[in-house]
């Protein structure tokens, strides 16, 4: 006895609608692959380039009552982004993370579209002009990727360094930006 | 001893949705879909307060034998009767009809004949489901099944004329 597609819409509607879920997910189709993307009632809190065991890292983060859904307003900034009409996203974010990590990422958000920026002078903007490394980790470890734009985050000599999605991503994310590649 | 631990709602409900549709269908046939949204919103509501992961599958079928004997007390004006059946013991009938042939008894027998009959869940989680203890769960389930058997006049095959 299948569930039909309808049944199951009116089920998701009315757990959103009752304000009972915690964390809702769905899956953004883009030109660099598939993103899956979560949000809370407070905003935006993941993008992820690797859907695999994402729903248990949200239901450690955010609670269990996880559920699929579709997240329209960011599946629209997204694809205009994508698309190239789009250089800031005016979703609202959900971030829960370490005081340095939501320094380092708040000062992150601050870098131009089509801009590169290094570790060593983003670490400087937080008052850590020694803490390349670590701004390095925050990078690696940054919940909303694309959105908080950890891809113009260059090393010293311009090289791109390193990417959760990938360098060939890195690349073709600054290409659609139009930045300066070494 | 390691808890087990809650899986995230989505993977609990793709893994439950399809087998308590059906047996909310077996249960209250073409009613079945609001009291399968009606299951699963109150598992959504109660699911933050689980404590482990375990029988989760018998916890969700507790939920709607709950809102399935809710919804057989409003109605049981609805049900079947047994007389209209035909006479065939009932452990031949096939998993799908059992349905239609509980369809006169008591909700709690009904649900206890279901579980056990089409689900094969154990007694001790039927208690569960039904609130009630293991021997009681039995007791119910073998009294639908006498309730039947005496409805569809069914003997032993040597018994007959």
């Amino acid at each position: 006895m299948n569930v039909t597609p309808d049944l199951d819409a009116r089920f998701r509607d009315a757990a959103l609608r009752e304000g009972i879920v915690d964390v809702r997910f769905d899956e953004v189709d883009s030109p660099i692959g598939s993103l899956f993307v979560a949000a809370t009632d407070r905003g935006l809190c993941r993008i992820s380039f690797w859907p695999e065991g994402m729903e248990d890292v949200l239901a450690r983060t955010y609670g269990v009552r996880v559920l699929r859904s579709p997240l329209d307003a960011v599946r629209r900034e997204l694809d205009e982004y994508f698309a190239g009409s789009r250089r800031t996203f005016d979703l609202p974010l959900d971030l829960r993370v370490a005081p340095f990590h939501a320094d380092v990422l708040r000062e992150l958000a601050l870098v131009p579209y089509g801009r590169t920026e290094t570790y060593g002078a983003l670490a400087a903007k937080v008052g850590r002009p020694r803490a390349a490394r670590a701004v390095g980790t925050v990078m690696n470890r940054n919940p909303i990727p694309i959105v908080l734009p950890c891809h113009r985050i260059v090393g010293a000599n311009g090289s791109l360094t390193g990417y959760a999605g990938g360098l060939d991503v890195k690349r073709r994310l600054l290409q659609l930006e139009g930045a300066t590649l070494v | 001893m390691t808890v087990e631990p809650i899986p995230p709602f989505e993977r609990f409900y793709l893994a439950h949705r399809d087998e308590v549709l059906g047996y909310l269908r077996r249960l209250l046939g073409q009613r079945a879909d609001d009291a399968w949204q009606e299951t699963f919103l109150r598992a959504l509501r109660a699911y933050d307060r689980l404590q482990h992961g375990r029988h989760l599958r018998a916890w969700v079928f507790t939920i709607a034998t709950n809102v399935a004997l809710d919804d057989l007390r409003a109605k049981t004006s609805d049900t079947l009767e047994p007389g209209d059946e035909p006479a065939v013991e009932l452990r031949r009938y096939a998993f799908r009809e059992l349905e239609h042939l509980t369809g006169g008894l008591p909700p709690t027998e009904r649900a206890a004949v279901v579980l056990r009959y089409g689900y094969d869940l154990p007694y001790a989680q039927i208690a569960d489901a039904l609130g009630s203890s293991e021997d009681a769960a039995r007791a119910a389930a073998s009294s639908g099944v006498r309730r039947l058997r005496s409805a569809h006049s069914v003997r032993p095959s040597k018994e007959s004329p």
